[in-house]
């Protein structure tokens, strides 16, 4: 009945993530430069690495003098999670006899893009919404850069400090109204937050990276959730 | 700093993996019921454990974090577009910096 998502529809769903993306990517452009990074290389590592967290850490990492292995291992487990969000979403994409698109879509995965692809109402995603949702934030990542690199615009305090909500809060407006119509899936993020808590908090846990945390609470709340709802989110509730 | 073209390259490599694999692999093929429940659940817990506890640092300052924070939960339970619920959280964020 519905009619099929389109690419114009993907970048219409993208622009929250633009919103968040630019100044994050400004601020990183700005970092490189005043590292010393060179310019050509902050450009390519936001063109082939496309990952905010990653490109801050390897940043950093290059600055220290770390060895290479480390940067290159740190950037992997940082982005280890990737395999679940890529492996869930993998599910939702309509089959088709051509699977030449899967390595392009694959490339624009992010928390951010995997998230509001997910929500999404309908039960199977058309490859051209999710072409269309990744290039513009694929798009707003670059600009960003390029805007931090060579315009080395400073954004004002106020504006850098309140846009750091911004992602989170697109994820709030995304999580809200689903979580209203499913319990289980309800239940299955409370239980994620209670277990990210816990590692944040107790001290026991104070080795683990941000990423790996991220990871196990995933993991441990998806397996609540298969294990108390094995029919899956929506046939429950 | 020459070296640093591989890095980035081997960077990019390591990134791609996890996003690449996945995708490919499961797109097409049987899984049993108990896995596919665990795939539908993985967005609701990655969101949850993205959002909390990482929105209270989001600002620099706890306080103002959680003024965004009720905002953008207040916007996004009355079902709002996803852009309002967004502005909503910076404007909430940028009124509390400037009158507290």
């Amino acid at each position: 009945m519905k009619k099929k998502s389109t690419f114009s529809d993907g970048f219409k769903a993208g622009i929250p993530i633009a919103i968040g993306y630019i100044p994050i990517a400004i601020a990183f452009g700005l970092l490189a430069k005043s590292a010393g990074i060179p310019d050509y290389i902050s450009v390519m590592m936001s063109f082939f690495i496309f990952a905010g967290a990653s490109q801050f850490v390897g940043v950093n990492l290059i600055t220290l003098g770390a060895i290479h292995w480390e940067i290159i291992i740190t950037t992997f487990i940082l982005n280890s999670r990737h395999f679940l969000m890529s492996a869930s979403i993998s599910r939702r994409i309509e089959q088709n006899r051509s699977k030449k698109y899967l390595p392009v879509l694959a490339f624009g995965i992010t928390d951010e893009t995997f998230t509001v692809a997910s929500l999404r109402k309908e039960p199977k995603l058309s490859p051209k919404f999710i072409l269309g949702l990744n290039l513009i934030a694929f798009s707003a990542w670059n600009i960003g850069t390029w805007i931090g690199i060579f315009l080395a615009a400073d954004l004002p305090e106020i504006l850098k400090v309140s846009m750091g909500i911004a992602l989170y809060a697109m994820f709030i407006g995304l999580l809200i109204p689903a979580l209203k119509k499913s319990h289980p899936a309800l239940l299955i993020s409370f239980i994620a937050i209670g277990v990210h808590s816990l590692l944040h908090w107790v001290s026991l846990f104070e080795g683990l990276s941000s990423g790996v945390s991220i990871i196990i609470a995933t993991i441990i709340a998806a397996s609540a959730g298969a294990v108390i709802f094995p029919k899956g989110v929506s046939k429950n509730g | 700093m020459d070296n640093l073209w591989w890095i980035v390259l081997a960077m990019a490599l390591v990134t791609y993996i996890p996003r690449l694999l996945p995708l490919v692999f499961l797109n097409n093929i049987y899984l049993p019921p108990f896995v596919n429940s665990f795939l539908q659940f993985i967005p609701f817990a990655a969101l949850g454990a993205l959002v909390f506890p990482g929105i209270l640092y989001s600002t620099g300052n706890i306080a103002s974090a959680i003024a965004g924070s009720i905002i953008a939960i207040v916007l996004a339970y009355l079902n709002l577009n996803i852009v309002i619920v967004v502005i909503g959280g910076i404007l909430g964020v940028v009124v509390w910096e400037i009158l507290v």
